[in-house]
C-alpha cells in the first residue's frame, strides 16, 4: 500500500499521480518506470516515472486515462492508496554529453521525458524539446521545461500551437536547425515513437525510444513484454524499456500492444460499478 | 517355506486405498481442487497397511527425511495431532508437500511395498494430516527461542524462503522476508493452480509464518529497489531464494504473435491476477478455443488444464518425446488425459504461423522419432525429415522450462553464477560465493521441487543460525 499525496488532472484526460514511495524515490533513475494497482483486485499496469523528491519519499506519475485500470486510478484522491507501487524497474536513460539532444514527447511521455531532459541537461547537453498533441490545450508542463530547455517546439494536429500536423514534421524542425541533433529521444504512446523513428532513420539521427508494452510483474518472469529489437528476442521491463527506435520491430510491437483491445470493452461491459471507483461520488473531483 | 511367515505375507494388505476426485466431466469446468483428500477412515485404512518397517527405506526417499513410519503409526491409532506435530518437525510445508511433492519418485517408490506395486500413499496421509490440522482451526504456535537481535533478510517468499523464514525466526532471530510480487508466496501463488493446490492453503502457510513473528513486505524487488549490499548494512544475514522465473522460448519464427504465451504469463494471469474471474478480475484473458500447450512437464500439465477449465475446445500437449519421457507426475499427466486433454508426443513445433494482424493462426510442427538415450537418460527426440505438418491453433502456451531469474545475481558484485545462470552455493550449508550470503531452492538447482527447495531451505537455516551464533563465515 502506497499514500497518494495527490492525484489530479491537468488536462483532460491526463491526470498526475503523486504517491509516497520512499524506498523508490531513493533509487530511481530517468527512464524507469513503476507497476502500479489501483486496488487489491487492480491490474498491474507499468507507468514511468516524471519526478521525484527523495526527501519527501514521493514519485509522480503522469498517466492518460484510456481504460479499465487507468480509470481506476483516475478515480483516487490524495489520502487513498494504491494496492502496489512496486520499482524502480527497467533501466535507466544512457546519459552522456551527446552534444545536442531532441527530447520528443506525446501524452504521458511530455512527463516522463522531464527527469531525462534534466539529466542530459545536467551533463552539458544543449537539450532541445518537441511536444506533440492534437491540440494546444494538451500541453502540460511548459513552465517546467522554460526553465531547462533550450528551445521548445510544438506540434498540433490542429494547428493551435507551432507546426501543424503529426510528429512527422519533426522532418520541418529538424531541416530548421542549423545542425541536426547528435540524438533523439522519444516518449509517447507507440504510434509516436514508431512515427519518429522512422523520420530520424531517414536521417540518420540515433534515436532512443521507452518502450511501453504489457506487464505483469516488470521483472523479467512473464516475458508478455517481449518485443523483436535487431531480430531478436528481448524483454522491454529487464532489457528495456529503452531500445533504439531503428531497430525496433513496430508492427509485432504495435500489434501486441493492442492484443486486448476487446477484452478492455468487456470489462466496461461486463464489470459491475466498483464500489471503491465511485466512493463518495470522489471521482468526479 | 516356513508356514509361519506365509501366514504373515498374506496378510499384507497391496491394496492402495485411492483418495476421492472430482469426477472429469465436472472437473474440468471448474477450478477447485480435483483431488478431495482421504477421510478419516479411509487414512487410518491406508495407514494401517503400512508394515513399520525396522529400517524404513522411505525415510531415505526423503529430501527432508521426515519420520514417515512414525507420523504413519499415529494416524493409525488415530492421535492425528500428534502426527501432525511428528510431520512438522522435519516438514514446515505439509499442505503443500501433500499436494504437489513428486512422492511416486521419492518416499513411496523406496516403500517395501512399491516392488509388487502396493507402495503406501505416504503423500496423501501427509496431507491428510495437514488439512485435519487446519479443519480443527487453532493451529499451535511453537515456543520461540529468546530475541537474539540478529536480523535475517530472506528474499523470495516461494517454499525456499518460507522455510529459512520459519526456522530462524524460532530460533530468535527477526526475520524479513522480501516479495516482488504484490501477493507473498512464490510459484505456490503464481504458478500453480487454484485446482491443484488451492491458494487458501499457501495463504495459510504465510499466515503461519506472519504469526511466528515473520515481517512479509510484499512489492519490493531486491536488486532494484534495493540491493543485496545495502541490505547487508540493516541485516547480519541475507537469503536469496529467488527461484526460476526467467521464461524458456524455443527461438522459432512466429513466438511473439499474440496468442503465444509463456507458461509463466498464462499462469500467473490465471492464478495470481484471478483472470478465470474476468471480467470481475480487472487483468484480461483470451477466451481461446484451440489451446497447444508445448512441453512435457507438470507446469504443462497445468497449463493445459487451465485452458480446459477457461473453456477451450481442443487442447492439446506437444511434446518431442514419448508418453514414457514424459517428466510430469504421472498422477498430473493421468488427470490431464482423463479431463479430455489430447497429447501429440513425438512432435516439435518449428514454427508459428499468424495471420494479417498478428494472431497466431496455425503451428507448424515436425514428427520425431527416439534415437539413442542423452545425457538425461531418455531416449534422443530426432527430427523425421519432411514430416512437416500444419495444426490450426489459436493459442500457444510455452512451457518448456525456466531459468534462474538474473536480477539478483547481476546486482550483486561477489556472487557468482554458474555457466546456466544458477548461483554458486555450498550443498550443504547453502553459503554462496558471499560472504554472509545464502541461496537455495532454484535458484541454485535449475527449475526443481518444492521439497528440494524447502529441504535446501532448512539447510541454509541451520547455517546462517550457527554463523550468527559464532560470528565464523
Amino acid at each position: 500500500m502506497n499514500s497518494i499525496i495527490e492525484r489530479r488532472m491537468i488536462v483532460p484526460n491526463m491526470h498526475i499521480l503523486t504517491v509516497e514511495a520512499p524506498d523508490i524515490a531513493m533509487k530511481v533513475k530517468p527512464g524507469q518506470f513503476v507497476i502500479v494497482r489501483a486496488n487489491d483486485e487492480g491490474e498491474r499496469i507499468p507507468l514511468s516515472v516524471a519526478d521525484w523528491d527523495e526527501e519527501k519519499g514521493t514519485i509522480t506519475i503522469v498517466f492518460m486515462e484510456v481504460g479499465a485500470s487507468t480509470g481506476a486510478l483516475a478515480c483516487l484522491n490524495g489520502g487513498d492508496a494504491v494496492s502496489t507501487c512496486v520499482g524502480p524497474l527497467g533501466n535507466e536513460t544512457e546519459i552522456d554529453n551527446f552534444g545536442t539532444v531532441m527530447c520528443v514527447g506525446g501524452c504521458y511521455g511530455i512527463a516522463s521525458l522531464y527527469p531525462v531532459a534534466k539529466a542530459l541537461k545536467e551533463a552539458g547537453n544543449k537539450v532541445i524539446m518537441v511536444f506533440e498533441a492534437r491540440s494546444n490545450y494538451l500541453i502540460y508542463w511548459v513552465d517546467r521545461y522554460i526553465k531547462l530547455a533550450d528551445k521548445i517546439f510544438n506540434i498540433t494536429r490542429d494547428g493551435s500551437l507551432g507546426y501543424k500536423g503529426h510528429v512527422t514534421r519533426l522532418t520541418d524542425i529538424i531541416h530548421g536547425m542549423p545542425k541536426p541533433p547528435d540524438r533523439v529521444i522519444v516518449n509517447g504512446c507507440t504510434f509516436l515513437m514508431a512515427r519518429a523513428s522512422e523520420v530520424t532513420r531517414g536521417l540518420g539521427i540515433p534515436t532512443v525510444v521507452n518502450l511501453n508494452p504489457i506487464m505483469i510483474d516488470g521483472t523479467g518472469m512473464c516475458g508478455v513484454c517481449r518485443v523483436t529489437v535487431k531480430g531478436k528476442m528481448k524483454f522491454a521491463c529487464v532489457d528495456g524499456p529503452e531500445f533504439s527506435g531503428h531497430e525496433v520491430d513496430w508492427k509485432e510491437f504495435l500489434a501486441r500492444r493492442k492484443a486486448y483491445l476487446e477484452e478492455e470493452a468487456l470489462f466496461f461491459r461486463r464489470s459491475e460499478p466498483k464500489q471503491s471507483l465511485h466512493k463518495e461520488g470522489k471521482c468526479q473531483a | 517355506m516356513n508356514p509361519e511367515k506365509t501366514e504373515k505375507i498374506s496378510k499384507i494388505d497391496l491394496k492402495r486405498n485411492d483418495m476421492p476426485k472430482q469426477p472429469p466431466d465436472i472437473r474440468r469446468h471448474n477450478f477447485n481442487e480435483v483431488a478431495l483428500g482421504y477421510t478419516e477412515e479411509l487414512a487410518v485404512k491406508e495407514a494401517k497397511r503400512c508394515l513399520q518397517c525396522k529400517k524404513p527405506k522411505c525415510k531415505t526417499g526423503c529430501p527432508v527425511e521426515i519420520d514417515i513410519p512414525d507420523f504413519i503409526a499415529c494416524i493409525v491409532r488415530g492421535d492425528f495431532s500428534a502426527g501432525i506435530k511428528k510431520l512438522k518437525e522435519k516438514n514446515c510445508l505439509p499442505a503443500v508437500c501433500g499436494r504437489v511433492c513428486p512422492q511416486e519418485s521419492q518416499c513411496e517408490s523406496q516403500c517395501i511395498l512399491a516392488n509388487k506395486k502396493g507402495e503406501i500413499a505416504i503423500g496423501r496421509l501427509e496431507r491428510f494430516l495437514a488439512d485435519w490440522e487446519a479443519r480443527q482451526g487453532n493451529i499451535d504456535i511453537p515456543q520461540k527461542a529468546k530475541p537474539t537481535g540478529k536480523k535475517v533478510a530472506v528474499i523470495g517468499s516461494g517454499p525456499a524462503g518460507i522455510t529459512v523464514a520459519g526456522d530462524l525466526i524460532l530460533l530468535g532471530h527477526d526475520v524479513t522476508i522480501f516479495e516482488a510480487l504484490h501477493k507473498a508466496g512464490g510459484v505456490l501463488t503464481y504458478g500453480i493452480p487454484e485446482f491443484r493446490l488451492p491458494k487458501a492453503i499457501v495463504a495459510r502457510e504465510v499466515d503461519y509464518v506472519q504469526r511466528l513473528g515473520v515481517k512479509v513486505i510484499t512489492d519490493y524487488v531486491v536488486g532494484k529497489t534495493r540491493s543485496i549490499d545495502e541490505l547487508l548494512k540493516e541485516f547480519d544475514a541475507v537469503f536469496v531464494g529467488t527461484g526460476a522465473g526467467l521464461p524458456w522460448f524455443m527461438d522459432i519464427p512466429g513466438e511473439n504473435l499474440n496468442g503465444v504465451y509463456s507458461a509463466n504469463e498464462y499462469l500467473t494471469r490465471m492464478n495470481l491476477m484471478k483472470g478465470y474471474q474476468f471480467p470481475m478480475s480487472s487483468t484480461p484473458v483470451k477466451r481461446h478455443v484451440r489451446v497447444a500447450v508445448v512441453g512435457g512437464g507438470n507446469v504443462a500439465m497445468d497449463s493445459a488444464r487451465t485452458a480446459l477449465r477457461m473453456g477451450a475446445d481442443e487442447v492439446r500437449i506437444i511434446y518431442r518425446r514419448s508418453h514414457a519421457e514424459l517428466p510430469a507426475r504421472l498422477e498430473e499427466s493421468e488427470n490431464a488425459e482423463e479431463e479430455g486433454v489430447i497429447f501429440n508426443m513425438l512432435t516439435l513445433p518449428v514454427r508459428y504461423i499468424g495471420d494479417e494482424n498478428g494472431w497466431l493462426k496455425e503451428i507448424e510442427c515436425l514428427k520425431m522419432e527416439l534415437g539413442e538415450p542423452d545425457a538425461s537418460g531418455r531416449r534422443r527426440p530426432i527430427e523425421i525429415p519432411n514430416s512437416n505438418f500444419r495444426m490450426e491453433m489459436d493459442a500457444v502456451v510455452c512451457a518448456i522450462g525456466n531459468s534462474p531469474n538474473p536480477l539478483v545475481p547481476s546486482t550483486t558484485p561477489g556472487l557468482q553464477t554458474t555457466r546456466r545462470g544458477t548461483l554458486v552455493a555450498d550443498q550443504e550449508t547453502g553459503k554462496t560465493t558471499k560472504e554472509r550470503v545464502w541461496a537455495g531452492g532454484d535458484i541454485v538447482t535449475g527449475a526443481a521441487t518444492v521439497i528440494l527447495a524447502m529441504g535446501a531451505g532448512r539447510k541454509a537455516a541451520r547455517s546462517i543460525h550457527e554463523y550468527l551464533e559464532t560470528g565464523r563465515w
